[in-house]
């Protein structure tokens, strides 16, 4: 791939565009970003479940049966559906633009 | 061509002819013959059929049959997303495993959504703008053709056949159950039903029988939840305190179980013992998701890196959503079907038709004859539409990656790998209804988890790296790949699932059930190794174009794009 020195070229001035370098630092950054959030959400959850899954019974309130793990368990359904919400929102405005940008610069 | 409609045209002939056997058999027996189930599955087949021969005249070139002609809606897809993932198994797994064992269920749901968020920050896009029909594509975008391919088409086949079996054999069984029909015979209707669907309406009608098997899923899950939760008054402290008296005088095993040893069904349970247990577990759940090739593949429908996005976030919501409910269902079973003798085999201990039917029981106990045949029908149906979807990306390994690619060199007629495709759809489904028939009495739990470990330990790590590390090179990736799936299959063969269990040794040689945490470490240390190691002219060059895929990775500029339609 990437023989034909068309695209050599064209490669080269994208890679120079200071638009192209805002792009991957912003997008990489904000997508480890939200990686790590998960993975913080979803081992701090399966460590508790490992070394105390004692406190995940605990009742939400005096009386009831309903342990804190159930409210838990669906808080972390409900935030994977808002990262990625959060993400595409993001990624489909300001990303696509800065993209849209770059492609019309470097045609 | 020819030769192959007039094949399909027989089976399906003969694929009816033991569906009307069976019924006049189970009558005779005087059976109970589900009238409502099986004419509404005989319309589910009629309308996929009809998809089917629709899609097959809209499917003329290579990108109409492996990626729908790329032409699929970021809503569409995201439904076919949920509609692949979504098994019959999780259905009806999730919800007995939360009506046996309580919260357990609900770890497990947990795990397996996970991946999602994960796979649209590090994944989606950069599968779409890099790869065209298999995600081989990506891998081998600046690495040596012929290797790679192998080896990713090689991921990606032990992955399916392992999970198309476990499929197979669960549909059997459970069209046993719900249908009266013969195990044989079950498998034969799905497997040949399946490759009509694949081998004549490509991916167009594949997705289409994904997105409508989605939406009949959640509608009926939604209304079994509705239906437990209407019975008390939608008042979750009441439905919670019924499901624990309801379990006090049960007479399943697993709820005596619980309470003798008077454990708690809100708190996690004896599920997961130990923390190396958990981990490996969460691993495997979360990067296997990554890395099944049916699902990768879904990223190539859709028209560019927005449409790609948006799947994964509707497929969360749905996914999502979709294991709520089956934890309400769980706990509405032990509320209305543990008490009730109609559904429970009080001698075995264990629900009547197998401790899987906790939401079937619970249509019946809900809703009564009639939506227990939809929610029959709907199960029948999402196990089609889960292998058509494994059925059509193992073909697409054997004509995209090892045909066209690793033999022909890239250079070849677009006809002639649509044709062997459909040729190694047939094939793939034929093994997978002698190898489902061959293993009707084995216990083929494992096998889900085998294929999640190695997607985790080939497929996921060749993927990652190879869109992220600039260091990866051919040599790196054969090795690493090649010791993931040799260390996973090791490590689950010794393991008790197989070692004690199916081969019938007294102790596992490898001590824990997930391999994942160790061959997925194993995977990804050596790719690093021996990438850093490889110091040859080849590495140079594959390091060297590593800029260049960037640029595409990023932008999307040059990526097989446009909609065609």
């Amino acid at each position: 791939m990437n023989n034909d020195p068309q695209d050599a070229k064209l490669i080269e001035r994208i890679q120079k565009n200071p638009k192209y370098t805002e792009l991957v630092t912003k997008r990489s950054s904000f997508a480890w970003k939200l990686s790590i959030t998960v993975l913080i959400i979803y081992y701090s959850f399966i460590l508790v479940v490992a070394f105390a899954p004692k406190f995940l019974g605990t009742k939400i309130m005096e009386g009831s049966v309903i342990s804190i793990g159930i409210p838990i368990g669906a808080g972390i359904i409900l935030s994977a559906f808002l990262l990625t919400g959060i993400y595409v929102r993001r990624a489909n405005s300001e990303f696509d633009d800065l993209t849209q940008q770059i492609k019309e610069e470097t045609k | 061509m020819k030769q192959l409609t007039a094949l399909a045209s027989a089976l399906l002939a003969g694929s009816w002819t033991p569906l009307l056997w069976a019924a006049e058999a189970a009558k005779a027996e005087g059976g109970k013959l589900n009238m409502t189930a099986i004419i509404m599955f005989f319309t589910f087949v009629a309308v996929t059929l009809g998809i089917t021969y629709w899609a097959a005249s809209r499917t003329k070139s290579t990108k109409d049959f492996y990626a729908a002609g790329g032409g699929i809606t970021g809503f569409q897809n995201g439904l076919a997303i949920a509609g692949d993932y979504m098994s019959a198994a999780s259905f009806l797994g999730i919800s007995s495993m939360v009506f046996a064992k309580g919260y357990d269920g609900l770890i497990y749901s947990i795990g397996w959504l996970v991946g999602w968020p994960i796979i649209l920050f590090l994944m989606a896009e950069q599968l779409r703008n890099l790869g065209r029909y298999t995600f081989a594509d990506i891998v081998s975008f600046r690495l040596s053709r012929v290797p790679i391919r192998t080896l990713s088409a090689l991921g990606t086949l032990i992955t399916v056949i392992f999970y198309l079996i476990a499929q197979m054999v669960g549909a059997g069984q459970l069209i046993r159950t719900l249908f009266g029909l013969p195990y044989e015979s079950a498998v034969v209707i799905v497997g040949v039903l399946m490759i009509l669907y694949v081998a004549f309406g490509g991916m167009l009608a594949t997705t289409w029988v994904q997105i409508i098997k989605a939406v009949l899923l959640l509608t009926g899950a939604s209304f079994i939840a509705l239906g437990a939760l209407n019975h008390v008054g939608f008042n979750f402290e009441l439905f919670f305190r019924t499901a624990m008296e309801s379990m006090k005088t049960s007479s399943l095993a697993d709820h005596k179980a619980i309470i003798a040893g008077n454990k708690d069904i809100f708190a996690p349970g004896g599920l997961i013992s130990d923390p190396v247990s958990a981990i490996s577990l969460g691993m495997a759940l979360m990067f296997g998701t990554a890395g099944l090739p049916h699902i990768l593949m879904r990223f190539f429908t859709v028209s560019n890196a927005k449409e790609a996005r948006k799947s994964v976030f509707y497929a969360t919501g749905f996914i999502g959503y979709f294991y709520i409910l089956t934890f309400i269902i769980g706990f509405g079973a032990v509320v209305l079907v543990a008490p009730n003798a109609q559904y429970v085999d009080a001698v075995k201990g264990t629900l009547m038709g197998g401790n899987n039917m906790a939401a079937i029981h619970m249509a019946h106990a809900t809703g009564g004859d009639l939506f227990l045949g939809f929610i029959s029908a709907v199960a029948f149906a999402t196990i089609l539409a889960v292998v058509s979807g494994l059925t059509l990306a193992g073909a697409s390994a054997v004509s995209h990656d090892i045909y066209a690619n690793a033999i022909c060199g890239g250079n070849v007629d677009e006809r002639k790998e649509i044709r062997i495709s459909k040729y190694s759809a047939l094939v793939i489904g034929v093994i997978a209804i002698f190898l489902g028939i061959q293993f009707e009495k084995q216990n083929v739990a494992f096998l889900v988890g085998l294929a999640f470990a190695i997607a985790a330990s080939i497929n996921f790590p060749l993927l990652i790296l190879s869109i992220y590390w600039k260091g990866l090179t051919t040599r790196g990736a054969l090795v690493g790949g090649f010791l993931g799936l040799v260390a996973t299959i090791t490590m689950v063969v010794l393991s008790k699932t197989v070692w004690v269990d199916v081969l019938g040794n007294k102790a596992p040689l490898f001590p824990y059930k997930d391999p994942a945490l160790f061959s997925m470490t194993l995977a990804f240390f050596s790719c690093w190794l021996f990438s850093k190691l490889d110091g040859s002219d080849q590495a140079k060059a594959e390091r060297n174009l590593f800029d260049a895929q960037a640029v595409r990775c990023e932008t999307g500029i040059g990526a097989s794009g446009a909609t065609s339609h």
